[in-house]
């Protein structure tokens, strides 16, 4: 038999398997590689704990009632039913969602990179029963983990502190997690992209931080221009922030299915990129 | 030059992995050109090369990692049918039965070792409690049961290596996959390796290695592939491919003068005659020839050995550094 014939039959198949593109193949294998990340973090939980809520609540407290002293009351919600809020409870609900983004940015960047490209942590995986599919699907359940986890811890703060007692903030919660899935997603797009740690500045500064300007967290859309207000109404992180905002006012937002939409999209586009591009990365 | 075309030797027992007319491109390169070997229950088959011979692509597409543009790749299991497995279509199944050791450590920085080898058990579906019965066995093989809390960064680089290949048995695998398993390890940690790889033999695991010692391939493998250039150039027992390749004796020559038996009628007393560097190496069946010519010039040094495997690889692959591998 020559090297041809032996071809034949799985030519077909194996075009497909070539496919970056194709259908994300996931299963529970994910699993072990999620409990795996748990337990180094169960290790350095306590020193990561202080370091992902302390940023925050220091920027919320800082510019909630110093600012807020000069700002007064803001007016938030859509024609018809504005209500007028103090600007800490304004800041909080938008800069929750801020929180969720950037703990799920920075696990999906820096750390995912330091598993996949530093540590090969990846590589000794594969060479186990499982495949690269279920490595990014659990990384990216991971990241929406870890931001669940620093989002809870901020919410409780907040509690704390007294700025919202709404119940509907049991509401706002999956919906964090739903956030910080999509910005998982979205991460681990440039995750399978980069050369090395430099080029996750360009996301955090081209990408992330002029989104939390555009996205409603420290100031109204009403003050933005019209053609800026059209491009914010599709930015991920305004969607959240119109989600989350009024379930702190013990409100419900006005178009829940709209905003969930857009978040859904990019969640599931940017995984099947990401997924393509580090399958690409990895294939040799 | 044209080498004869190989055949894959057949083995006596029912083949347990099967690589038929594998082929591998980068561009226009093709860095795995046509390569078939079998691996028989039991046994150890060495692979040796120069740096870019295809070594560890051969090993990454039996993983299933790199897909191969022609070939075949089978594990046929121990209670199977005819057909086999198929590498990578049945890469999950395939690897279930594989350990595997990688040039670089791929081990969890922040783990213990006893926590490596329970979070590496999970990624075969093991339950925990079944690997907890196994660690203590994996630590003993490895001789790491006094370092079961330390981690990595705490070892030495041999203590690493056998907590690579511990780690490697978790899932009790029938095959073993070691590519360049005691690089960059001393004496004594080369040494220990080979003592487990031995032992796993003895219990009937079966193991593909590619190593660049020759030393550490003759004592190991019951039969070798010789690869360059991504083809296969010879495959045999160690004993048998240098009894077919290479006189029996070989005579190296050095210090004032050796350089100018190139030109001297010693070098017909020997039927081949190397130069490298400074030293000259006689091939010959009769060195006491040789030995006598030479006597008459003792400020010459020489070192009369039997052939071995470093002089086959360097007659098959040439003495050229292979620098862009």
């Amino acid at each position: 038999m020559t090297a041809m014939n032996l071809d034949m039959g799985d030519n077909a198949s194996a075009a497909i398997r070539q496919n970056v593109w194709r259908p994300p193949e996931v299963s529970l294998r994910f699993w072990p590689v999620f409990l795996r990340n748990l337990l180094v973090w169960r290790k350095l939980a306590i020193p990561s704990l202080v370091g992902n809520i302390a940023e925050p609540l220091m920027w919320l407290v800082a510019f909630g009632y110093g600012m807020g002293a000069l700002v007064g009351q803001v007016t938030v919600g859509g024609a018809g039913h504005e209500v007028k809020v103090p600007y800490i409870l304004f800041l909080a609900s938008g800069s929750i969602c801020m929180s969720a983004m950037q703990a799920a940015s920075f696990e999906a960047l820096y750390s995912a990179f330091s598993r996949m490209h530093v540590q090969k942590t990846w590589d000794g995986i594969m060479n186990a029963p499982v495949r690269l599919d279920d490595i990014v699907m659990a990384e990216m359940l991971w990241a929406a983990f870890k931001s669940l986890f620093t989002v809870t811890a901020i919410l409780a703060v907040m509690l704390i502190l007294g700025i919202s007692y709404s119940p509907k903030l049991l509401v706002a919660w999956p919906i964090l997690l739903g956030v910080g899935i999509t910005f998982s997603c979205l991460a681990l797009i440039f995750n399978a992209l980069a050369k090395g740690y430099d080029f996750f500045t360009y996301y955090f500064t081209l990408f992330l931080t002029p989104m939390m300007f555009l996205s409603g967290i420290f100031f109204p859309l009403e003050q933005l221009p019209p053609v800026v207000r059209t491009i914010s109404s599709w930015l991920p992180l305004t969607n959240a922030v119109e989600l989350v905002r009024p379930l702190f006012m013990d409100q419900w937002p006005e178009h829940p299915w709209r905003h969930l939409g857009v978040l859904a999209v990019f969640a599931v586009v940017s995984f099947w990129v990401a997924l393509a591009l580090t399958r690409k990365r990895f294939r040799g | 030059m044209s080498q004869p075309t190989l055949t894959t030797l057949p083995t006596l027992q029912a083949p347990l992995f099967s690589v038929d007319q594998l082929s591998k491109r980068y561009g226009d390169v093709t860095v795995v050109n046509n390569v078939s070997f079998q691996i028989a229950p039991g046994e150890c088959l060495g692979v040796i090369g120069p740096n870019g011979a295809g070594k560890t692509t051969t090993i990454r597409m039996c993983l299933g990692l790199s897909t191969p543009d022609a070939g075949r790749i089978t594990y046929f299991p121990e209670s199977s049918d005819a057909a086999g497995l198929q590498m990578p279509r049945d890469a999950l199944a395939i690897k279930a039965q594989l350990g595997v050791v990688t040039q670089m450590d791929t081990l969890d920085p922040d783990f213990s070792c006893a926590e490596n080898l329970l979070v590496y058990g999970r990624y075969f579906g093991m339950k925990d409690a079944q690997i907890r019965a196994r660690i203590p066995e994996l630590l003993e093989f490895a001789s790491l049961t006094h370092k079961a809390h330390a981690k990595p960064g705490e070892l030495s680089g041999g203590m690493k290596r056998r907590l690579s290949l511990a780690r490697a048995l978790v899932n009790d695998p029938r095959l073993l996959l070691l590519d360049e398993p005691t690089t960059g390890l001393d004496p004594q940690a080369r040494h220990l390796m080979w003592e487990r790889l031995q032992l796993l033999l003895q219990q009937g695991k079966s193991i593909l290695l590619t190593t660049h010692f020759m030393d550490e391939a003759e004592r190991l493998c019951s039969r070798l592939l010789v690869l360059d250039h991504g083809k296969k150039i010879a495959e045999g027992t160690p004993r048998d491919l240098i009894a077919q390749h290479l006189e029996p004796d070989v005579v190296e020559v050095y210090g004032v003068g050796a350089v100018a038996l190139m030109d001297s009628p010693v070098k017909q007393l020997a039927s081949r005659v190397e130069l490298s560097g400074e030293t000259v190496f006689f091939y010959t069946q009769d060195a006491r020839a040789v030995l006598d010519a030479l006597a008459s010039q003792p400020q010459l040094r020489t070192l009369h050995r039997p052939a071995n495997l470093e002089d086959l690889f360097l007659k098959l692959t040439g003495r050229q550094i292979r620098e862009d591998g």
